[in-house]
Order: C-alpha cells, then structure tokens, then sequence
C-alpha cells in the first residue's frame, strides 16, 4: 500500500478556523447524538415504550432538534429576585468547560486540536469548572430548591475528583505520559504477554482505574445514581429549577455533551483512543474518528445503562462511598502499577 | 407516645444537640431555611404542602398543610341520595375507586336489611382485590422513582394499564366505575373475561418478579430505605396508621382476615404479610408480597366464581330505614370506613369517612424529624397516600 497523507498546505490561520469549528460543532452534535441515542431511544426501550418516532421520519431521530429550536422561540424567564448577570453566565460556564475538554482529544495521529504535555491533566482540570457554573446557578437563581442543588454539586465535585484523578494516574505511571496522544502511542505500541497484534488497550491492565473512572465520571456528570445535583423527585430540577428557554438548552448540552467528552476521554486512556491494530498514517487518520466515535458510544452506553437502572445514593452515602471506599481502592491500583511498572 | 407536632415548630432540644456546629457562637449562626415542599412537588401526589424547617439537609421539623383538595364530600353527602354518592366516593381514593364504594355499598345494605348474592358479592371481591392490585402495582414502581431509578416506574404504569382494561371491560369505567348498586351490581361480568383475567395476573406475577430483581436486590435501593423512617408498631396504630403500613411494623392486623366478615374473604385462603422492621423497606416488601398475595385470591375467586343472580330484589326508590352502620374494610391504602347515619329518607343525614390515608400522614411530623431531604421523599413515597384520600 502506497504511503497516503492528507497533504494540504493550510495556513495556520485557516487550520484554527477549522479547529475552532470542529470542537464548537461537536459537543452539540455529540450531545445531540447521546441524547438520541440513549436518552430517547435506549431509555425508552428498557422502559417498554418507543419514545419518539415521528419526527424527521426515521424513529424520530429529529425530536432533539426540533426541541432545540422549540427552547429558541420560548421567552426568557427570569427570576425577579435573580442575580441577573451571574444568572446568565452560569449556563455559558457550563457548556464552555465542555468545549475545553475537546481541545486535547486526539481522533488521530494527527487529528488533535493542541497535544498538550500535560494533556490529562488539562482536561480533568476544565471539567471541573463546570461545578462553578453550577453553583453560580444556584446561587443567581435565588431559590432554596436550586441552592440545596447547587451545594451538592459542590460537595459532590470536591468528593469525585480525587477518585477520578487517583483512577487517571494508574494510566499516566503505565504510559508513562500525561499526553493523551502519548497515552494512545503506549496503547497502539505495547503488547499483551509479547504479543503485540492488538497492542495493549489499558483496560486489561487498569481495568480497576477504568471502574472508578467510570464511577467518578458518573458522579462529574451527576447522572445517576449520583444524581442528587438535579434530583428529579426531591429537587424537582436543582440548580436548573428556574431555567427555561435556551439557558436551560445549554445545560441540556453541556450536560450530554460532557458524558460525550468523558466517554471520549475514558475510550482514550482505557481502549486504545483512534486505534485499532493494523492502521497506520494517513488511514488512521481518516478511520480514527470512527473508530474513536465507536469505542465512545461502548463507553456511553455502560454509563446511560447504570444512568436509567439504578436508584440515587443520598448525599452523604456518596460522600461515604467516595471517601471509604473508591480513593483507598484508587491509591491501592496507583501502589499496584508503580510497582508492577518498576518490577517489570 | 411522643408529643405530636405543633405548628409553631418548637426545636427539639436534644435532636438539635446532636448537630455539629450547632454549638457555634451567635454570630455565625445560620439560621434554619424553612422549605416549602409542595403543594406542586411531584413527590407529593397532588397537592400535599408540607413545610419543612430544614438545618443544612437535615429536616428539624416538619408539618404537613393538607386541604387543598378538600372537596366536602361528606357535606355533600347529606344532599344526594344513596345511589348517587357512590360517584362522589369513587373519587376518594381515586386509584382504588372500586374498593371505595364496597364499604358504603355494605352499609346501606346492612341498614336495608338485604344482601346482594352470593355471585355479586364474589365479583365485588375480585374488582376490589383488582383495585388492589392496580393502586399497590403503581407504588411498587413509584417507589423506585421516589428513590431516583425512572424505570420502575414505567414498569409500574405499564402493567397496572392491563388491569384497568380489565375493570374497564367489566365495569365501564377505568378509574371510576360506580358499578355497586345497593343490592348487587350493575352488570356480570362479560365474555370472555375470566379468561383474559388469568393471562393478566400472569403478567402481574411477573411484573412482580421483575420489581424484586431491580429493586428489592439492589444495593442502593436497601441503602435508601432500609432503617429509614422507622414507625414502632404501637406508636403507629397510636397515630392511627393502617394497612400494609401498619403491618410493615410488624402488626399483624388485615381487616380482611380480624374484622367483620365481608364479601367473599371469609371463604379464601390467604395469608397476611407482616414484617418486623417498621421502615421505607419493610413497607416496600410488604406491599410486593401483598399484591402477589392479591393475585392469588384472584385466582381462587376465579376459580371459584358461583353463578347466580347478580342483583337482589330491591325496591326501585331505595328508602333506607332509620338507623346508624358504621362498615370497615381493609382497602389498598388501609383501613376505610364509613359511619352512616340514616333518617329513614332517601339520603343519609350524616357519613363520616374514615380514610386511610388521612390517618397515614398523620405520622409524619413525628417520623420526618432528624431525617435528610431525601429521605423525606423516600418516607413519603412509602407511606404511600392518595391526596383524594386525605382531603375528601
């Protein structure tokens, strides 16, 4: 097979406009794919019902977008005791932190918006952010339903980003990088027992980091069953409770759209990124996205199955769960692997 | 008995000891955050308000607004005749509309002095064990939503669905039947009907099963309820809490089985399902058992079903002699009675409605105390009321 490349000479200026399109157009179609996907489809199915079938024609794979446009027309509400401006920006917050995750998300070999060095640790970094958002939207929405969501947004951020950091470093000592595009390297070049044809996705080694990660990522996105931030039943909506209209949209999005960034970033560090065994160069960098997208959508799928099953944990239960259980089995996998990775 | 709540929240002392940072000095003293729960929350059923002081998450008391349904059916009731109040009893317990009328039915029967036959009375049982089945099978899913898992709720839906076409293909009316007449029944049942209703109560079965897999199994479902909102068996029929409720704590009273004699339970094989522990759980468990329980008596009753007229000889304008009934049953919620007053007219001068739920909620300033947010829900969610029922 003769060597291919996509050998276009672009300007810089050209190639940051396209960037900055491509990551601004993904988290709302992947959030559009998500919620489809799963929200409206999958759901209804484990709950004995179609879900929406009309729209667009095909199983109604337009109902999101159409919705989108419906939240555009309605008439922007706001609270008369509001913080006005914190109560707009907050929605804007939310949604940005997902963008910057996107930022360092290889979908090929060269296929990434900025390979930073400490790429991982960028992107945990940003995620975080978006609890600022929420408590900005609590806090703006002056209501005692949104502030009880909003403090538990808080002390639920400060409980789960120490497991999904802890979870993180097992692949970080394995790899031996914090780039993401590194880690994807030490993937595509390890081997299982010395046989390297599938290269080593780190779920076979960190398959302990990948069940916390998947946890922690679940409690970042407060899905159930640590969904106490918006609980339906109790909280009504939480922090969103006195949103409409297209600020309640970007919560939407960013809300989907950061279990897309998480689910890409745990299929990255845990099943191999863009690779699969066999595809190199230029076709990688075609295939990539696919086969970054596909492995993904497995991701999300484990956590939307867990979202819709379960019940919710109590805020101090998760506190508890958090605290006794998932940061001593993190620091155990982190003892394990270094010292797997200096014995070796 | 503990002292029951009062209005004015007085903070108990010794619960408030127990807080940390409650010690702290004036200045930084936050202060309670009273909630509003209700009237419109969804985890209310309708329009409960329940005004909560909170402390943090922690609720230091909690008082119940009810009225906001009140619809003065008893008022009512002294201005229709016998006849016509079936349609406003229908609407008490609306999930349960048929298990409404059986006691008020009953007591004018036994005011009359006349029976309905044996194959009336047969399919009152089945309709109210089918009541039964429908309001217990929407908590069994409900339960789940309260504590954050969606699907059992459209489990719930779903299935209980099968069994309003059943009433509804017997009686006419999904909801609201009004299909007791003093004496009898409006209708037999239709063709094709006993049959239909045994592939149902298959489904049921089943549907059963699949709640104890998805949720009494489940970890976070037990860590949720179990030990939450805890009712002492005598403190609870102090308060005067009945049905599943009641025998969640370990009381093993059905008015079914210990009261007066009714319909066709003094002929079924049954047993009453009690359990020990008194909280969200027990309640749960108790309720799943009840409607497997319930499903089984339909079967009997099927099997069972005598023939028959369907209707007792009874005068065409119903004059019911002077005289007072009061007429218990043991009904999905619990225990519902009707006090009966007659003057000899065509109309009672005076029913009291005893309603189960109305006891039910009387519990909870007493049982909210101490707990946290959400487990205000959960407890609420398993005591499992009707608005209808408690504001009549």
């Amino acid at each position: 097979m003769p060597h291919m490349t996509l050998a276009l000479e672009i300007g810089w200026g050209t190639t940051l406009a396209i960037k900055t399109l491509l990551v601004l157009a993904i988290i709302p179609v992947g959030a559009l794919i998500l919620g489809y996907t799963f929200l409206l489809k999958m759901m209804s199915h484990m709950q004995s019902r179609l879900g929406p079938m009309d729209p667009g024609g095909f199983h109604g794979w337009f109902q999101l977008v159409g919705d989108g446009i419906k939240f555009l027309q309605k008439e922007d509400i706001m609270p008369a005791e509001s913080d006005r401006r914190v109560f707009a920006m907050a929605p804007a917050i939310v949604v940005i932190s997902t963008f910057l995750i996107f930022l360092v998300v290889p979908t090929g070999p060269r296929l990434v918006v900025k390979d930073l060095d400490v790429g991982v640790f960028y992107a945990l970094a940003v995620s975080s952010l978006s609890v600022v958002g929420v408590l900005m939207a609590g806090w703006a929405s002056a209501n005692k339903f949104a502030l009880i969501g909003a403090l538990r947004a808080a002390a639920q951020l400060i409980a789960y980003e120490l497991p999904l950091l802890l979870a993180v470093v097992g692949v970080v000592i394995q790899a031996g990088t914090m780039s993401l595009q590194g880690i994807v390297g030490a993937q595509v070049d390890g081997s299982i027992f010395g046989f390297s044809g599938l290269g080593n996705p780190f779920i076979l080694t960190q398959f302990v980091g990948f069940f916390l990660f998947l946890i922690a990522a679940q409690a970042e996105l407060t899905q159930t069953p640590f969904d106490m931030p918006v609980a339906e039943s109790e909280l009504v909506a939480g922090y969103m409770v006195e949103y409409t209209g297209f600020r309640f949209l970007f919560f939407f999005i960013g809300e989907f759209g950061t279990a897309f960034a998480f689910a890409a970033l745990a299929a990255t560090m845990y099943l191999g990124g863009w690779a699969i065994p066999g595809v190199t160069g230029g076709m990688a960098d075609l295939l990539g996205p696919l086969v970054l997208f596909v492995k993904l959508m497995g991701v999300a799928f484990l956590m939307f199955w867990v979202r819709f099953t379960y019940p919710r944990l109590r805020e101090d239960q998760l506190q508890a769960v958090a605290w006794k259980y998932l940061i001593p089995i993190g620091l155990l996998n982190i003892i394990v692997t270094a010292i797997i990775k200096v014995a070796v | 008995m503990t002292s029951t709540e009062t209005p004015g929240f007085e903070v108990d002392p010794a619960l408030y000891s127990n807080l940390a940072g409650s010690q702290v000095n004036v200045e930084l003293d936050t202060g309670d955050m009273i909630l509003n729960l209700g009237p419109q929350h969804p985890a209310t059923h309708g329009t409960l308000r329940l005004v909560v002081r909170l402390d943090g998450e922690r609720v230091v008391a909690a008082d119940p607004v009810i009225g906001y349904m009140h619809r003065g059916y008893e008022k009512l009731s002294e201005f229709r005749t016998y006849p016509q109040i079936t349609t406003l009893i229908n609407r008490i317990d609306w999930l349960s509309s048929f298990a409404n009328e059986v006691p008020f039915v009953h007591g004018a029967e036994q005011l009359m002095g006349i029976e309905a036959p044996p194959r009336a009375q047969w399919i009152r049982t089945i309709l109210t064990e089918l009541s039964r089945i429908a309001t217990i099978y929407l908590f069994l899913g409900e339960m789940g939503l309260q504590v954050g898992a969606l699907t059992p709720a459209f489990w719930g839906f779903r299935d209980r669905e099968l069994v309003l076409n059943l009433i509804e293909s017997a009686t006419g009316g999904r909801f609201h039947p009004n299909f007791n007449r003093i004496g009898g029944l409006k209708d037999d049942l239709p063709w094709g009907w006993i049959a239909e209703c045994r592939t149902t109560m298959d489904k049921i079965l089943r549907g059963c099963d699949d709640f104890e897999d998805v949720l009494v199994g489940n970890e976070i479902f037990e860590a949720r309820t179990r030990g939450i909102g805890i009712i002492p068996g005598e403190l609870g029929a102090a308060y005067g809490v009945s049905g599943a409720n009641l025998r969640a704590s370990g009381i093993d009273w059905d008015l079914r089985r210990d009261g007066k004699p009714y319909l066709a339970y003094p002929e079924l094989d049954f047993k009453v399902w009690t359990h020990s522990d008194g909280d969200s759980f027990a309640r749960y468990w108790v309720r799943l058992q009840e409607t497997r329980e319930a499903v089984r008596m339909v079967i009997q009753l099927l099997d069972g079903l005598p023939a028959g007229p369907i209707m007792a000889k009874v005068p065409r304008i119903i004059k019911v002699p002077e005289g007072e009934v009061w007429v218990e049953t043991e009904n999905p919620l619990g225990q519902m009675g009707y006090y009966i007053v007659s003057k000899g007219a065509t109309g009672p001068f005076r029913v009291k409605i005893r309603s189960a739920s109305f006891s039910n909620v009387s519990i909870l300033p007493w049982l909210l105390r101490g707990v946290y947010v959400p487990d205000v829900i959960t407890i609420m969610g398993s005591l499992y009321f009707i608005l209808g029922d408690i504001d009549r």
